[in-house]
Order: structure tokens, then sequence, then C-alpha cells
């Protein structure tokens, strides 16, 4: 009995404490709260309510109408796009997430070699095209499908066609058509980050290194830059799972949305279709949901891995 | 002047083989990367004849300047007027950017540099919210807005934006290298804390001011406005530019000149800042 008094004081002193805290710290709470404003409005309360949402029948012209899972069901049982839509998303995530991630590292680790003049320039060339707004448009010339398309030219002069290849509209070249360009947009703040935490590493490292016997650089890179760069490889490793599992634009703009046969249909292209163009607000939700626990799942786990590696 | 001759030493643990072999792989993809975004610059001044020359030349032969007079042309004839396309564009990324760059600080500031209940979990959730993509509360994200009245507004593009996490995250990430001393030592001589942070911690974080402008200007100068922005006047010039292009085939210079237009200005803000964006990267990481 005395023990359970005792608890409720002491538990009451420690809410107090905790207020009085937070009254001390009042002004940081002010210089945080309009962030926190926004980031609660569009980022984590929209989770929440799409979960919510993912429940009903919604069109925004009727107030929403439960239905439990049927959209689930019908997402998962009988949608026949968005099987393939996940077969794609998979392909395309399985592959430019880590070839992507390993050029970004590659390429940075490359660059940060070069002489200080030379390593901006290249930083530049490869950092460039993630930012260039539209430009990755050019691709569409470039696989353009009569014999004028760069590629199909090309291959033709050199023999290894006869006949021009219909990139964009084949649905056999469709896939490879997107890898190509994702990767060309990947080297995105996943590669500024490697560069910079390349330039970080201790350079004593590397000559006590050679002390120990590190004979060569692959061995340099193995036991001591990449050991420290494990923060950067997290973040790196974030940007470009996100990423990789959310490719839309690239296919909308380049192979049509939608595409021919489906080709290029990913789960983020199915959701705009339910969301943006069909208005089935409940089932698009019920998409974004899958997306979500898809895009959390890849990230946790593969974040786990890394922070596991080399400890 | 008399030259001496030293033989070079590679440098440690570097062998001639693999320098030759590495930088060559480093001269593809570099070309892989550079070739469309030369196109599309010096297709921009490619006249019409040349954009449709078969193999395409890497360098206009015949310089010109007439895709962009025909790009202003087309513009002076538009419906509205468009100036009122760029105003709006450069409203949304001036208030974006600034916004962004102003309300990120402020909450990065407490997150780096103090203790107090419910910091872990705040910032928990900010980095959480680096593992999706923003498709997954996009429909939400149309509701709320047009609940809160927003919609056919520049306000529905601009405050998510400000919102963004991974701002908010490589600021505080950069915030947290400023020597404790000095924050201490400003305490002391009575400054307050807003004052700490105008004065003090403002001025020492431009590199990552930068980095946050260039990450939300390539977002939001490139926007369309999408289903939140309807009425014609309020329409940011991508939009405006995305109707021209869509003309028939003698329009291909312009719409060449137009995607010079749209990659250029992100790519030289980028070139001129780009070593403090590599600074703040450098404290990027993640435990």
């Amino acid at each position: 009995m005395q023990s359970t008094s005792i608890d409720i004081t002491s538990k009451k002193a420690l809410r107090k404490m905790k207020i009085d805290e937070i009254k001390k710290h009042k002004h940081l709470y002010i210089m945080m709260a309009p962030y926190a404003l926004l980031f609660f409005t569009f980022t984590v309360i929209p989770v929440f309510m799409s979960l919510g949402i993912s429940f009903t029948y919604f069109n925004l012209l009727e107030p929403p109408r439960f239905i439990g899972l049927e959209n689930y069901m019908k997402l998962l049982l009988s949608d026949d796009e968005f099987i393939i839509a996940i077969k794609n998303t998979l392909i395309l995530a399985v592959i430019t997430g880590p070839v992507s991630y390993l050029m970004a590292f590659v390429f940075a680790w490359l660059i940060n070699e070069l002489k200080p003049k030379m390593r901006a320039f290249m930083t530049l060339i490869f950092y460039a095209p993630s930012i260039s707004g539209n430009a990755y448009l050019m691709w569409l010339i470039i696989f353009s499908g009569d014999v004028h398309g760069y590629a199909n030219s090309f291959l033709i002069r050199f023999g290894f066609i006869d006949n021009p290849v219909l990139w964009l509209k084949d649905p056999d070249y469709i896939l490879l058509v997107i890898i190509i360009v994702q990767l060309w947009l990947s080297l995105g703040v996943s590669f500024l980050s490697f560069i910079a935490g390349l330039q970080g590493v201790d350079k004593t490292l590397f000559e006590a290194g050679a002390i120990d016997g590190i004979r060569n650089r692959w061995q340099e890179l193995w036991y001591i830059t990449l050991p420290s760069m494990k923060p950067q490889l997290l973040f790196g490793a974030v940007m470009q799972i996100t990423t990789s599992l959310a490719i839309a634009e690239v296919s909308m703009q380049l192979v049509g949305f939608p595409s021919v046969q489906y080709a290029g249909h990913t789960i983020v292209t199915h959701l705009i279709d339910y969301g943006s163009t069909r208005f089935d607000l409940g089932y698009a939700s019920a998409i974004a949901t899958v997306l979500f626990l898809i895009m959390m799942g890849a990230n946790l786990i593969v974040r786990s891995f890394l922070r596991k590696l080399g400890d | 002047m008399k030259k001496i001759k030293i033989k070079k030493s590679r440098k440690l643990n570097r062998s001639l083989g693999g320098d030759i072999f590495l930088m060559a792989l480093l001269l593809v993809f570099g070309v892989f990367s550079a070739y469309p975004l030369i196109m599309t610059a010096s297709n921009a001044f490619k006249p019409l004849d040349e954009l449709f020359r078969f193999p395409p030349t890497l360098l206009p032969r015949n310089l010109t300047f007439d895709n962009f007079r025909d790009l202003s042309e087309l513009m002076e004839n538009s419906w509205v007027p468009f100036t009122r396309y760029f105003f709006n564009t450069i409203f949304i990324t001036l208030m974006g950017t600034v916004g962004h760059v102003i309300i990120a600080s402020m909450a990065a500031y407490p997150l780096a540099k103090y203790k107090f209940p419910g910091k872990t979990i705040f910032f928990s959730l900010v980095v959480y919210s680096l593992m999706f993509s923003p498709h997954v509360t996009a429909t939400p994200n149309y509701i709320i807005i047009s609940s809160i009245g927003l919609i056919d507004t520049h306000w529905a593009i601009i405050l998510p934006a400000i919102a963004s996490s991974l701002g908010l995250y490589l600021m505080k990430q950069f915030m947290t290298q400023i020597p404790d001393d000095l924050i201490e030592s400003a305490k002391i001589d009575g400054a307050s804390e807003y004052r700490i942070f105008w004065q003090i911690v403002m001025p020492l974080v431009k590199p990552a001011w930068l980095t946050l402008v260039i990450l939300l200007f390539q977002r939001l100068w490139t926007t369309d406005g999408g289903s939140f922005i309807f009425s014609e006047e309020l329409k940011p010039v991508s939009y405006a530019l995305r109707q021209i292009a869509q003309g028939s085939i003698e329009r291909a210079g312009t719409i060449a000149a137009v995607a010079f237009v749209m990659m250029i200005v992100p790519v030289t803000f980028f070139m001129l800042s780009q070593s403090r964006i590599v600074e703040t990267f450098s404290h990027s990481g993640m435990k």
C-alpha cells in the first residue's frame, strides 16, 4: 500500500518536473511550432488519413462510406493491373536501387581522387541530370522509334540491328528504357552525401593502414574508407530505396500513361490513375497504404542490415 | 629555367593499371551523363533544318537564336500575358524556398542543440518520413488543402513544400557541428534564444541554406500546378511552356529552347554554390 502511494507521489513529482521542463523550454517549442504544424498537417496526419480512407468508398462528392476491407480484397485478389504494377515496381526497384547506390558510391569514390577543379566539374556532370527539370525528355528523341531516333540510328549504322526498335512502345523494351533513364537521373543527394563523406575521411588512416599492410586501393576501400563512411552510406541507402520504389514520372512521360500492355505501370502510376483520374479515393488510399508499407519495410530491413554490417 | 626531373612516385596504394581502368570507367559514364544535357543545350541553338539533320550534330553548325525569338513571340501572343506565368512561378519558388529555409532552420536549431521532452520522437518522425515518397500522402493532402480553402491558390503548392523533411534533416545535422561554447558564451552575454538563433546560428549555417534552396528550387521551379491550380492566370510558367511544346512539328525548336531555359537555371545555381552544398552533405550521415 505504502509503495503505491509513493509511486503516485513520485509520478506526480515526475509529471511536474516534466511540465516545468516544458515551461523552461517554451521558446524552443515556439521556434519549432510553424514547422511542426505544417509537417503534421501535410505528412504525419495524411499517413493516418490515408489508412482511414482506405476502408471506405470515397469519391469526393459524397461523404465516405465504410466498406471494411473491400478495397484491399479487390486490390490484392482481383486487380490484374495492380499485380503487374507490383511486379514492375519490384523489378525496377531491385535493379535501379542497388545499381544507382553503387554508381553513386563508385563515381563519388573515383571523383574524390581527382584534383579539386576536375572534381567540381565531374560532380556537376553527374549531379546535373537530377536537377535539370524536364531535360530527361531528351531521352524521347534518343529512344524515338523511327530511324531518326539516336539509339536506333546508332545501332543500325554499326550493324547491331536491321530495323528500328520501337523502344517506347514495345513491351519487351519499356522497362529497359525506364531503367536506363532512371539510372541517369539517380545521382542525387546520396551522391553528394558520398562525395562529402569521402572528403571527410581522416587521411592519416591511410598512412597508418599502409604501415599495417594495406597494399592496394581495394583493401584501402574495404578496411578504411567504407567503415568511416557508414553514416553517409545509411543516409544514401534511404534516399535511393525511397526513390527507386517511387518511379512514376519517367514512366508516364516516356512510355505513356497507360503504357502499352501496362509494361511501364508501377504502384505509383496505379495510385495516380485511381486518385487523380478515376477519383476513387478509397481505393487510391488502399494503394497508398500498401506502397507505404513496402517503402517503410524495405527501408527498415536494409537499414538494420547495414547497421549490423562491420560491427 | 632549369627543369629538375624528379621521378614522380605514385600515390600511396595506387597502381597505374588501376588508375587507367577507373578513369576510363569515369569517362564512359561521364559521357552517358552529359550527352543528353549537351544535346538539350545544343538543340536550343540549332535552326529547324539542323534539328532534323541526320546524324545529329553535337554542336550547332549554324548557331541561331531563332528558337528563343519564336518562343518569345509565342509568349507575346498568349491569352494570359506571359509575364503573369513568370510572376506565378517566381512567387511560388521564392515564397517556398525562403519560407522553407527560415521555418526549417527555426525547427532544426532546437533539435540540434537542446534536450527537451518530445525531441527524440519528433526527430524520428522526420527521419521516418524520409522513408516514403510524397505520393503516399497525395490523396489526403488534396483533401486537407481543399478543406482549408487553399485549392486554386499558390499556397497549395508552397505550404507542403515548406514542410519538406529532407531540408529539416540536413539543416539539423549541419547545425549539430556548431560549437556549444559559442552559444553558451552568447547566453552569458545575455542574448536571448531568438537573438542567438538569428545573429549567431543562422549566419554560420549559410552553406546549408544553399542546399535547402537547391533542393526545393528544382521542385518548385518546374511545378506545373498539378491538380491544385486551375485558374489560367494563376498557372506557373512550366505549365504554359508545356502548352507551347504540345504544338506541331515546327515547334521542335521552341521545345528545345524551353527545355534549355528550364534546365539552365538550377544547373547554374548549383555550379555557383557547389562547394558549399557539398560541405553541407558532410554532415548528412544517419545512425
